[in-house]
């Protein structure tokens, strides 16, 4: 069998491993998974029930049913500022990850470099790769909260840069990018002509401070592909519906590639995605806290049984340092599970920059986190 | 005061979550919560269980009871004897047709039965009563019983 160059490219999980290790144990606590505990609000299931019955059961548009893109452009506007046309500048898309692909495949070509946050999450490498691009790693730093920094990606940019990829509030270490740093970032993106797809699926998790679009920032929308969605906020995880919005001609280009590989998303995810927007907000905000709460706990609890980790200001992932254990991140997390049955995702999962640290997704009920803390720490004691 | 028992009641005494969800101090909320504890505002705490997971069943009955009025031998005077009893969980005087409804849990269909004719039926002033054993629960104080498996997969991304 002949694979294809690009498929073989892609390196399969550096974690392989600890994957198979994962089917083997059982009656495990899972700080592994990278999505909301929560189950779909009521009235969002209720809405796909409803719609069900109805008989909505065909496609849609390509682009997404007019009334989701119109009431995601006023969302925009209200919570940010930024006006999107929904006829030209909005597209629906199975969740981000493939508004993600669309936009790469859209914008970058052989040999186009793009500079990536790292660590950061699993897909923007390997599809930057089926591009025939080149992934450019730029580390982010524990001293400076793992948040990415102007001078951080200029230091990376060479004349065949093209794209900027932004993701915040991060996963896997919950950092977040203030407005300073923004404007810095902005102003970097005019002067060096990058193209940025900002990642802002995290956006409504957010504990300290708001959370800035990188589209509202001064000249910024024109250069901007916002790639937004409803599965952390509204733990709509396995509906599978995001949106890209962006200029124009990417958004069209975007839409040319959809058109013929996804066709349209899920009319049933559509029509539930509509109602999220419109009376999701109370159940929205009553996770957040919730969330808030185990993230307080989390952290001041791994700093008590002694866990460097920095204070996480969004998502819901923590990232500590297991550096003075003196293991590596996938020994650690190996016999962490095997020991004590406590499941952390390795950080060189997300990235070289990741060794180092472990990924803890806190998105779990108090008592569970509460379970889970003293059995880290009587791992720890015994190493 | 009153926005605290309201989560209380939804809630139970959880005072870290009540705290932060009315944006209040952690300590005032408690002293609030001991104070209406002490004043007998807030009278008690129950936990939920479901037995039929541990295999065990438990039997429950809803009783409506007639009342014959007499004089001296009110409704109060029998809806307290009722409650009395410690088989009994709820005891109300309602509207309607009948005057007292109860609910009763046992652990089978013989006990309830033989509770109702020899407790409650043969108490002066009852005239009748009317037993509905109940066949399936769904929700219970505020909580469904359905299943709670893990559905999300233990690594994702």
């Amino acid at each position: 069998m002949r694979i294809s160059r690009r498929a073989r490219d892609i390196r399969p999980s550096g974690i392989r491993r600890f994957f198979d290790l994962l089917t083997k144990v059982t009656d495990i606590i899972s700080f592994g998974v990278g999505e909301p505990d929560f189950t779909t609000p009521w009235c969002i299931r209720e809405a796909g029930i409803k719609a069900l019955e109805k008989g909505y059961t065909m496609y849609t548009s390509n682009k997404g049913l007019p009334e989701l893109r119109e009431e995601i452009s006023r969302y925009l506007e209200d919570k940010y500022g930024i006006s999107y046309d929904p006829e030209n500048e909005i597209l629906i898309t199975v969740g981000v990850s493939e508004a993600f692909d669309l936009a790469i495949r859209a914008l970058v070509d052989e040999e186009d470099e793009v500079l990536i946050q790292d660590p950061s999450y699993v897909s923007y490498r390997p599809c930057t790769i089926l591009s025939g691009g080149k992934p450019v790693p730029i580390p982010l730093k524990e001293e400076r909260d793992f948040s990415i920094t102007a001078e951080d990606i200029e230091k990376k940019i060479s004349s065949k840069t093209k794209v900027l990829i932004l993701n915040y509030p991060h996963n896997p270490t919950g950092s977040t990018i203030y407005k300073e740093e923004l404007l810095k970032i902005a102003e970097l993106a005019e002067r060096r002509d990058l193209i940025v797809i900002s990642d802002e699926i995290y956006s409504r998790l957010i504990y300290e401070g708001e959370h800035i679009s990188f589209p509202s920032l001064p000249g910024m929308k024109g250069r901007t592909v916002l790639l937004g969605g409803f599965s952390k906020a509204y733990a709509m995880t396995g509906w599978r519906i995001g949106f890209a919005a962006g200029p124009e001609e990417i958004i069209q280009a975007m839409l040319r590639i959809h058109q013929y590989t996804m066709l349209c998303a899920p009319i049933i995810s559509q029509i539930s995605a509509l109602e999220a927007l419109r009376n999701g907000e109370e159940e929205v905000s009553e996770m957040v806290e919730e969330y808030d709460r185990r993230r307080k706990l989390i952290t001041q609890g791994l700093r008590e049984i002694g866990l460097k980790c920095v204070e996480p200001k969004g998502a819901f992932y923590i990232f500590p340092s297991i550096k003075e254990t003196g293991l590596s991140s996938e020994e650690f997390s190996e016999r962490l599970l095997l020991e004590e049955k406590v499941l952390v995702v390795p950080g060189n999962a997300f990235g070289e920059n990741g060794e180092g640290y472990v990924r803890i997704c806190y998105a779990l009920p108090r008592e569970k986190i509460e379970e889970a803390l003293p059995r880290i720490e009587r791992f720890l004691k015994k190493l | 005061m009153e926005d605290i028992l309201r989560l209380v009641e939804k809630e139970g005494r959880d005072i870290e979550r009540i705290a932060s969800k009315l944006g209040k101090r952690r300590e005032e909320v408690k002293e609030i919560i001991e104070r209406a504890e002490r004043e007998g505002v807030i009278l008690g705490y129950r936990g939920i269980v479901d037995w039929e997971k541990l295999g065990k069943s438990e039997v429950i009955a809803i009783v409506e009871v007639k009342v014959e009025p007499k004089r001296d031998v009110g409704f109060d005077f029998i809806a307290e004897r009722i409650a009395r009893l410690p088989e009994s969980i709820f005891v109300y005087l309602i509207s309607g047709t009948n005057d007292i409804f109860l609910l009763i849990k046992g652990r089978s269909i013989d006990e309830i039965s033989s509770f109702v004719s020899k407790r409650i039926a043969g108490m002066e002033g009852v005239k009748g009563t009317e037993t509905h054993f109940v066949l399936k629960k769904y929700k219970e104080d505020g909580i469904f019983f359905e299943e709670k498996a893990e559905k999300r997969i233990p690594l994702s991304f």
